[in-house]
């Protein structure tokens, strides 16, 4: 079973990569974009058969390590 | 006394520390981090470097390395752990120390001397320096830009957990004295039962004066006091 993983940097994080992909943008003429938060995706298969079972995983792998939940959210789905 | 530095891979100053902790006649061990049991020490040393390429987050997989365990284990015990560098971004990860480390404001790595204040000198690794004193020491990194809610800033505040703060000649902590964007300048912090402390200064970079000064060498001599 796969799913993705989306990381984003809760809002009270300041982001200066994320700032920095915005000036750039505005370098290259793309100035009307705005408020570029950057995260991370993860995808990942599951070797278990019953949804919510592999739901419960692909839940523990975030709270243990794929997310830091001091700085970060996380949202998964089945893909 | 007796110490454990933890070697994870991509550490690069556990031998730096060895040498400094013999330098103040601490007796060495390095323990590789898939170990699942180590000797018995009075000091945990969790050294500065790369672990795990900083892949995922700074200190991430470090902290679920097997060794971990009995880091931990050493620590709810209340005998001394020191993380330097990526060292207390792994205790961060870990949970053994709250808050944790961001890219710096600048998106930088920040190599430099720095003026570091000792705010908080009632703790067995800073009890040889006196409070407020300044000293120079060494900072080298890329995510040392300490971050926490204001709940957890104010509890480190309460609790007189905040240990070293960045200032500048004159003693002032502002933004010009803040090299990499951490909250209240913080650049140590210890954990409420005053055993765990996190550094991102290096004091095993300052302990001879051949290498440019010793102002480190008071965390070493503050735990054989």
């Amino acid at each position: 079973m796969k799913f993705e993983v989306f990381v984003t940097l809760k809002k009270e994080v300041l982001d200066p990569q994320g700032k920095a992909v915005e000036n750039a943008l505005g370098d290259i003429g793309l100035n009307t974009i705005k408020n570029i938060r950057q995260g991370k995706y993860f995808t990942l298969e599951v070797s278990e058969t019953d949804e919510n079972k592999a739901s419960d995983l692909v839940k523990s792998s975030c709270e243990k390590l794929l997310a830091n939940q001091t700085i970060e959210n996380f949202k998964f789905n089945k893909i | 006394m007796k110490a454990n530095v933890i070697v994870f891979p991509g550490s690069n100053c556990d031998r730096d520390v060895k040498v400094a902790l013999e330098k103040f006649q601490i007796q060495t061990t390095m323990v590789w981090h898939q170990e699942n049991s180590m000797p018995k020490s009075d000091l945990v040393v969790l050294p500065g470097g790369f672990s795990y390429g900083d892949y995922l987050r700074c200190g991430s997989m470090a902290s679920k390395s097997n060794i971990m365990n009995e880091v931990i284990k050493h620590a709810d015990k209340g005998a001394y752990l020191i993380g330097i560098c990526n060292g207390f971004q792994i205790l961060t990860e870990a949970g053994l120390l709250p808050g944790a480390l961001l890219r710096n404001r600048k998106l930088k790595f920040i190599c430099k001397y720095v003026n570091i204040l000792i705010e908080n000198n009632s703790t067995p690794f800073t009890s040889k320096y006196k409070k407020n004193d300044k000293i120079k020491i060494p900072i080298a990194h890329n995510e040392g830009n300490y971050f926490a809610d204001e709940k957890i800033l104010n509890d480190l505040q309460n609790n007189e957990q905040i240990v070293l703060k960045y200032c500048d000649e004159n003693l002032n902590i502002n933004n010009e004295s803040n090299p990499n964007g951490s909250c209240l300048n913080i650049a140590g912090i210890i954990n409420k039962k005053k055993n765990v402390i996190g550094m991102m200064p290096h004091p095993e970079r300052c302990v001879e004066d051949v290498l440019g000064g010793t102002d480190g060498s008071g965390i070493f001599q503050s735990l054989l006091s």
